[in-house]
């Protein structure tokens, strides 16, 4: 019911207060995008895009909770990891290739790396992590490293968990 | 509306401590009994606006309770009163704070108060918006007036939750269903039964697992409400007799416990950058331990001597002395821990020597012992415990496989909700791999050896200087406070008082930094250099601190020499006195001298507490004014003089500084060593460290939060926390060596503290065995600890730690065998894999080449019949 009222006060114009007669409004991902939680977050609009059901960041009160019970430190880590390689997916062709780790790697550093060394970081990523040596990260890959991670509960949003889902 | 929305969110979030247990129970069939509900009701609740509206979902509510029946009545009377207020104050508002009030009291029909507060926004919405401003005050009185009543009824509405803490979950037609369920169940057999027990424990598994699905929330959502359907109707049935009303109650504490469990979770991992969260898990550690001792000295040692032991001013120690009487309450005095504060339970010197105190008959310098040794006893099991423990952790991990996509998906922080937090990290996750690409560029390469090892013993050389440098001066401004002490502290400056402990936090502020400028000339690997430099750091703490000890004992040898005259001269005076008296009033009458008037030892014990004292006293001040100066001065003026400067502040040379964790966990080590060795002859020392590590939590993280940047090179904590943890043993094995040197050897001052009289300060143990205990224990006891027996204990003890600890050791190498294996089988493994793949890749090349080969002989071959026939059939025409 918390995160009602945190999904209402995004729009108080487009939801109603008594959500279950209109299930299908949907806020638009410039709304999502602006919380305080994403705004600084170089990932927001992969997030919001994979959360949402249609895929372009526009969320239905259920994506919302979805979000949030997924990025919380109480869900487990394989659910975790799952939408983890999701949002680094860019292109949504279920691998993470050379292309995603570059996005990436931009991401995190603003552009900051030259070229060589976003080249050397990405090679020596799928050195490390691809298993089957296609290239390429495929979900095996990226679980099997990445629940092998010390801090990787970084991935969560809120500190307390809000959904009990 | 969105104001009553705020305020409700407002308000739930108030209520949210108390009543979260119950909510996080409902919160899920909530939802779901909503929109179920919803259903049912939409043709009734909807129809009408305003009050009648109101009235006829109160009267919905009022029937939903009937199980409430105590309750029942006060509700509608308050109701009604509020109807009444409705009026006078009249309007929305007062339909707004119904709302508020109804959500508080019954949140688990919330569904309506929405629609109530749908109507009235239909209201408001056709009231037009100037009236808005006066709306919000309205609210705003309402707030406080609701408040006040929200009081008394927050008691009465905890006993009905708790009371009834299931049934207030369900609709009344699901109980009827329910307990039909029941009567229907116990006709049932035992082999049904038990398959209707699995049939709910696998729904029971479904909900727990649900939340580890990918679903859509959709999906989980039905799941979940059809399976909880199911296992609420039959669980509790399922229980024999009261089982129904037990598993309710079990239900409820495991998840209050759940609750309780995450949140000491979330509360030890409060921090969410994780080097300098680091630290203040240390602080709290530490804090823990010294709430505990201080425990220890306060409850037995203060507490009873100051309840029952003799008065203020009963006798010589208890009194200030007549010469200080004019100056013992000034602030300066007592700020020194002079004037009354000497004369306090805060220092050794106050205890008496009486065996027994009050009627309890508590053996006060009996436990002052114990407590002494069980302080230092029970510091070194804690810190051995937690030293294994995190062995225990460390030993397993420490896998370096997956460095660079470590860093690639999971160094940023999702917490972050701050642009300049972000602007922080990210420039530290560019910085880190940067490092991190050196550093691979590193292992290949090599430098001048020559030139480096010449520098890195230069920097040592240079070091060295600067510990023997700090270390002379201590000594030297030791002995000089001597020569003023023995002039007598009046005659001196503020400066030349306190130069002691002044120049020990001067120097353990300043030379740090020195040694930071020096190891840059040393080009190590920063993780080797932030082992060295802090190796030089304790050398230099451990340097002055001893320094500081051998200058005590040397003042502690002046006060007993001094002691030894004084001794002379009382019983010289007391033998005048007598005599005097003797001689004036023959009747021998009782002489009276008041207490102050008695001429006294210095007390040797209490003058070495009050340096302690004073030591960590100036020490936690200059911690604090370089906290203010250092960290917030700086930041106010970067930030703001920045605007008016002639280059970038934020990026340039002063810029903000970095939160130092290794020095700060340095300096929090040597605060409790000091602790340590002066808790025996100040029992206060535990009290005030209490207070310090409180103060600087919050100022630190205060500071932190407001002033400080992360640090750009950030290393991971894990695999040093042992090392902080071996210097505290060390420091604490260091510490408690002078004062059992002192406890052992020196005999106790003859006038002063619990252990007056005595020869030794341990022969309170010998007197209460042979006073307190039967005969036969004593004699038992002294056979004990006889050297023929405790020898072989010794030597057995020694024999068992060896065996213990090579055991360990083979283990710890079988461990490592078994990881080079597992990591040689991964990289076997690995390689298999891609040989494998490469070689299907070459199959699936050298299938297509093939198939490309046939298709273009059969091409070939086509072409050849088809140019055969071709020049047939030319052949052919011609």
């Amino acid at each position: 019911s918390k995160l009602f009222y945190r999904y209402r006060d995004l729009a108080p114009q487009l939801v109603p207060l008594d959500y279950t007669n209109h299930p299908d409004v949907k806020l638009p991902y410039e709304l999502i995008g602006s919380m305080p939680e994403l705004k600084d977050n170089p990932f927001r609009q992969r997030i919001a895009e994979v959360f949402s059901e249609d895929g372009e960041g526009n969320m239905t009160l259920d994506d919302f909770l979805d979000m949030f019970s997924v990025l919380s430190e109480m869900a487990p880590r394989d659910l975790k990891a799952y939408y983890a390689f999701k949002i680094y997916d860019f292109n949504n062709d279920d691998f993470i290739c050379k292309s995603d780790l570059e996005k990436t790697l931009n991401k995190l550093t603003r552009n900051e790396l030259t070229e060589d060394e976003v080249r050397m970081v990405c090679e020596k990523v799928i050195d490390e992590a691809d298993l089957d040596n296609d290239g390429r990260l495929s979900l095996e890959d990226f679980q099997h490293m990445i629940v092998r991670a010390p801090d990787f509960l970084s991935f969560s949003l809120t500190e307390t968990p809000t959904v009990m889902l | 509306m969105s104001t009553a929305g705020e305020q409700d969110a407002g308000l739930s979030l108030q209520e949210e401590h108390e009543s979260k247990t119950h909510r996080t129970k409902r919160r899920d069939g909530d939802r779901q009994k909503k929109k179920r509900r919803n259903e049912r009701r939409k043709g009734g609740t909807r129809a009408g606006e305003g009050e009648e509206d109101l009235q006829a979902v109160s009267e919905k509510r009022e029937r939903s309770k009937r199980k409430r029946a105590k309750s029942k009545q006060e509700t509608s009377r308050r109701e009604n009163n509020e109807e009444e207020e409705a009026q006078l104050t009249g309007g929305k508002g007062t339909k707004a704070r119904k709302d508020i009030r109804n959500e508080k009291t019954r949140r688990m029909e919330k569904e309506e108060v929405r629609e109530v507060e749908e109507n009235v926004d239909k209201g408001k919405k056709k009231q037009g918006s100037t009236k808005k401003g006066e709306k919000k005050e309205d609210g705003g009185k309402q707030l406080v007036k609701g408040k006040a009543r929200e009081v008394k009824k927050k008691k009465h509405k905890k006993a009905e939750t708790s009371s009834e803490p299931e049934t207030s979950e369900e609709d009344d037609d699901e109980e009827e269903d329910n307990d039909k369920d029941v009567v229907r169940l116990e006709c049932l057999s035992p082999e049904e039964l038990e398959k209707l027990k699995e049939a709910v424990d696998e729904r029971k598994k479904l909900i727990q697992s649900l939340r580890g699905k990918p679903w859509a929330m959709k999906k989980k959502l039905v799941t979940l409400r059809e399976s909880q359907e199911f296992v609420e109707k039959y669980e509790g049935a399922l229980g024999k007799g009261k089982g129904r009303k037990l598993y309710a109650y079990k239900v409820l504490m495991t998840k209050k416990w759940m609750k309780f469990q995450r949140d000491f979770e979330n509360f030890k991992t409060g921090c969410s950058i994780v080097t300098v969260a680091s630290y203040f898990l240390f602080l709290r550690w530490m804090y823990g331990i010294n709430m505990i001792l201080f425990g220890l000295t306060f409850g037995l040692v203060m507490v009873p001597e100051a309840l029952m032991g003799r008065p203020y001013g009963s006798m010589p120690r208890k009194t200030v002395p007549r010469a200080e009487e004019a100056s013992a309450m000034d602030f300066a005095v007592l700020w020194d821990f002079g004037g009354y504060a000497q004369y306090s339970v805060l220092f050794y010197g106050y205890y008496n020597n009486q065996r027994t105190v009050g009627w309890l008959k508590f053996r006060m310098p009996l436990s002052y012992f114990l407590v002494g040794v069980g302080t230092v006893a029970y510091s070194y099991m804690v810190v051995i415990r937690t030293m294994a423990r995190n062995a225990n952790e460390s030993g397993v991990g420490d896998d370096n496989s997956f460095n660079f996509s470590w860093k690639m998906f999971t160094s940023w922080d999702y917490l972050i909700g701050n642009a300049e937090t972000a602007d922080n990290k990210f420039a530290s996750i560019t910085t880190s791999f940067k490092e991190a690409i050196l550093e691979e560029q590193e292992s290949h390469k090599d430098d001048n050896i020559h030139l480096t090892r010449f520098l890195r013993v230069l920097a040592n050389f240079l070091v060295l200087c600067c510990l023997a440098g700090s270390g002379y001066l201590i000594y030297f401004v030791v002995r000089r406070s001597q020569k003023f002490a023995l002039d007598g502290l009046e005659n001196h400056t503020w400066w030349e008082r306190n130069e002691v402990n002044m120049v020990m936090s001067l120097l353990g502020m300043f030379c740090p930094m020195l040694f930071d400028v020096i190891s840059t000339l040393e080009n190590y690997h920063p993780r080797v250099a932030l082992q060295w430099q802090l190796g030089r750091i304790f050398a230099l703490f451990l340097g002055n601190l001893y320094t500081f000890i051998i200058a005590l004992m040397d003042e502690i040898n002046l006060k007993r020499k001094e002691e030894k005259i004084v001794k002379f001269n009382i019983t010289t005076w007391e033998a005048s006195l007598y005599n005097g008296t003797v001689s004036e009033n023959s009747t021998a009458s009782p002489v009276t001298i008041h207490p102050a008037d008695v001429p006294r030892g210095p007390c040797w014990e209490t003058m070495v507490g009050q340096e302690f004292v004073r030591l960590i006293i100036s020490d936690t001040m200059t911690t604090y004014i370089t906290l203010l100066i250092g960290d917030f001065l700086r930041a106010v003026l970067v930030r703001f003089l920045n605007y008016c400067w002639c280059w970038d502040l934020e990026a340039g040379f002063p810029s903000y500084s970095e939160f130092d964790v290794s020095g700060n966990v340095l300096g929090l080590i040597f605060n409790q060593g000091m602790i340590w060795m002066g808790s025996f002859y100040a029992p206060c020392l535990p009290a005030l460290n209490v207070i310090r590590l409180h103060v600087s939590m919050y100022l630190q993280c205060w500071a932190v939060m407001c002033c400080n940047v992360p640090q750009e090179r950030v290393f991971k904590a894990s695999g040093s926390n042992n090392f902080y943890m071996a210097m505290l043993l060390v420091i604490l094995f260091l510490s408690t060596l002078p004062a059992i040197y002192t406890i052992v050897s020196i005999p106790p001052s003859f006038d002063c503290g619990p252990f007056s009289g005595k020869n030794r300060m341990f022969d309170v143990i010998h007197e209460t065995l042979e006073s307190d205990f039967p005969p036969w224990f004593s004699k038992v006891f002294s056979y004990a600890s006889n050297p023929g027996l405790v020898l072989p204990f010794i030597l057995l003890m020694v024999l068992a730690i060896y065996y213990l600890q090579s055991t360990s050791k083979s283990y710890r190498e079988a461990n490592v065998e078994l990881k080079k294996k597992l990591q040689m089988q991964n990289e076997e493994n690995k390689r298999k894999n891609k040989r494998a793949a490469l070689k299907a890749q070459m199959d699936l090349e050298e299938a297509r080449m093939t198939a490309q080969e046939q298709q273009r002989n059969n091409n070939a071959s086509v072409q050849d019949q088809e140019s055969g026939s071709l020049n047939s059939n030319i052949n052919k025409e011609y």
